[in-house]
């Protein structure tokens, strides 16, 4: 008995436990109120079947994929699955370790051969996906002392690259050169400057004027870096990205990308030609402290990335594709993200997030898939329906598309 | 400029975003009383940050909960 009363005198006094998850009630209850409401959820959608880049079974529908990211439609090129196949064959299926010790295979370095020959540029550093690209780089480059200057439209992966390293972090308004540069005159003598800069920004699918940023950034003595992951491959001459297609290429530091957009499969990038760039290798931990890529992966990708050198007539169907759908879509009076067609991405503004979510099912059951996006991933707590063309869809399947979405948008109300 | 020049400067600047028209105090919060979101912040910033040129990084932001605390930061970064 004198035991009993001990250890309840014990639990009268252990602090009480905070529950850590509380914090996020409220997207819990976002999310059942939306829910409740009838809705499909928006994120959870399975792909029962894949059949092709454009087209799925998902959640049991037909479905038209307008929301992948997949630009250039890679992903069952069949070049690029034989040499996944043959790589997982011959090396296995997984590197078990970091790139430092045993996992750097024949194909990853084969792979920074691929993006070296593909960016004309001395240095290639391959990651395990693009968000630790971003991680890295950013968090390894700028050290403390050193001050960053971003957009405030900036990727997650760039704010948590920000966010990871001890470099002082300076926002700008979005796409404002302006702004940028009083921010670069103002910063302390002696301190080194790392602006970080997007192509394409990837909510609202606008190009950034990097002409003009990057002459403004070397004038005033920075080192500028740029995420080309939603141009690779389709905008430039070459497919090397808007900094390509605005003629700095030559003076940006570093380009940072992805394997999982056009490229097809997975995977981040760094390429560079800055001389002493290789000892990042053994500086950079999103590099260092995790597992290499599968073999099957890093085939897939170079082979890839080799076709992308010479895929201008899809980069030239695809700019059709994405006129016409934005021309049609303006045409039936829905709301853009930009006036002009300047990428594959195409926002399609929502009034508010239950009418976003209203329309997105209303889209899946017409059999279309779009992204749903919305704050904090979204600029002005906007809610968007987020579409981004492939090479691969026919000028057929353009139209079918203009037609789910006059039909849906009148359905909802929102046309 | 003293502590009350700066302090003056940055009534008049913080009129356009204190839409509600709180009565702003030395313990006056910039996330709570004003309500200031992320947007509003960086716009407000700005606006300081032309008028005094000088930076205020995210990282001193973050230090950075009233009204009192920022005429300080300011008066500090401005004298630098």
């Amino acid at each position: 008995m004198s035991e009993t009363i001990l250890k309840s005198a014990e639990a009268a006094s252990a602090p009480e436990r905070v529950d850590l998850l509380a914090k996020f009630d409220p997207i819990i209850q976002t999310r059942e109120a939306l829910l409740a409401a009838g809705v499909e959820d928006p994120f959870s959608l399975v792909m029962d079947e894949v059949l092709s880049p454009t087209q799925a079974i998902c959640n049991g529908r037909d479905t038209i994929l307008l929301g992948t990211y997949n630009y250039m439609g890679m992903t069952f090129d069949p070049d690029v699955i034989a040499a996944g196949q043959a790589a997982m064959q011959d090396f296995g299926a997984g590197t078990t370790g970091s790139r430092v010790l045993n996992g750097t295979f024949r194909d990853h370095r084969d792979v920074e051969t691929a993006l070296r020959e593909f960016y004309a540029m001395d240095h290639a550093m391959v990651f395990s996906t693009g968000y630790q690209a971003n991680l890295g780089i950013i968090s390894t480059l700028a050290g403390k002392g050193d001050y960053i200057i971003l957009d405030i439209d900036s990727h997650a992966s760039i704010w948590d690259g920000c966010a990871m390293g001890s470099a002082e972090v300076v926002p700008f308004k979005h796409n404002d050169v302006e702004a940028l540069e009083k921010r670069l005159k103002r910063v302390p003598e002696g301190a080194g400057k790392l602006v970080v800069l997007e192509g394409v920004y990837s909510m609202m699918g606008d190009v950034a004027p990097l002409k003009e940023m990057v002459r403004v950034c070397k004038e005033n003595g920075a080192t500028v870096l740029v995420d080309e992951a939603h141009s690779m491959g389709f905008i430039g001459e070459h497919g090397r990205g808007v900094a390509e297609e605005q003629g700095v290429l030559d003076d940006v530091d570093f380009i940072i990308g992805t394997f999982s957009k056009s490229v097809g499969t997975v995977g981040g990038f760094c390429v560079s030609n800055h001389p002493k760039f290789e000892v990042l290798r053994l500086v950079c931990r999103p590099y260092v402290f995790t597992a290499a890529l599968p073999p099957a992966v890093m085939a897939s990708s170079a082979t890839s990335i080799r076709k992308l050198m010479h895929g201008g007539n899809k980069r030239a169907h695809l700019w059709e594709n994405s006129r016409t759908l934005h021309g049609g879509l303006k045409a039936l009076g829905f709301q853009l993200g930009t006036d002009t067609p300047q990428s594959a991405i195409i926002a399609v503004i929502m009034p508010d997030l239950e009418k976003g979510a209203m329309m997105w099912e209303a889209l899946l059951k017409e059999g279309l898939y779009v992204n749903l996006a919305r704050p904090p991933a979204t600029p002005a707590g906007m809610t968007l329906l987020r579409c981004s063309l492939c090479a691969e869809h026919t000028a057929e399947q353009v139209q079918t598309i203009l037609g789910m979405f006059e039909r849906a948008g009148k359905a909802i109300g929102i046309i | 400029m003293n502590p009350a020049e700066v302090e003056e400067r940055i009534r008049t600047l913080i009129e356009p975003f204190n839409k509600k028209g709180v009565a702003v105090e030395p313990a006056t919060t910039f996330a709570g009383d004003l309500e200031f979101d992320s947007l509003t912040v960086m716009d407000f910033v700005a606006a300081i940050e032309d008028e005094f040129d000088i930076i205020i990084s995210m990282n001193q932001q973050a230090e950075i909960d009233t009204y009192g605390q920022l005429v300080s930061a300011v008066h500090k970064l401005q004298d630098s």
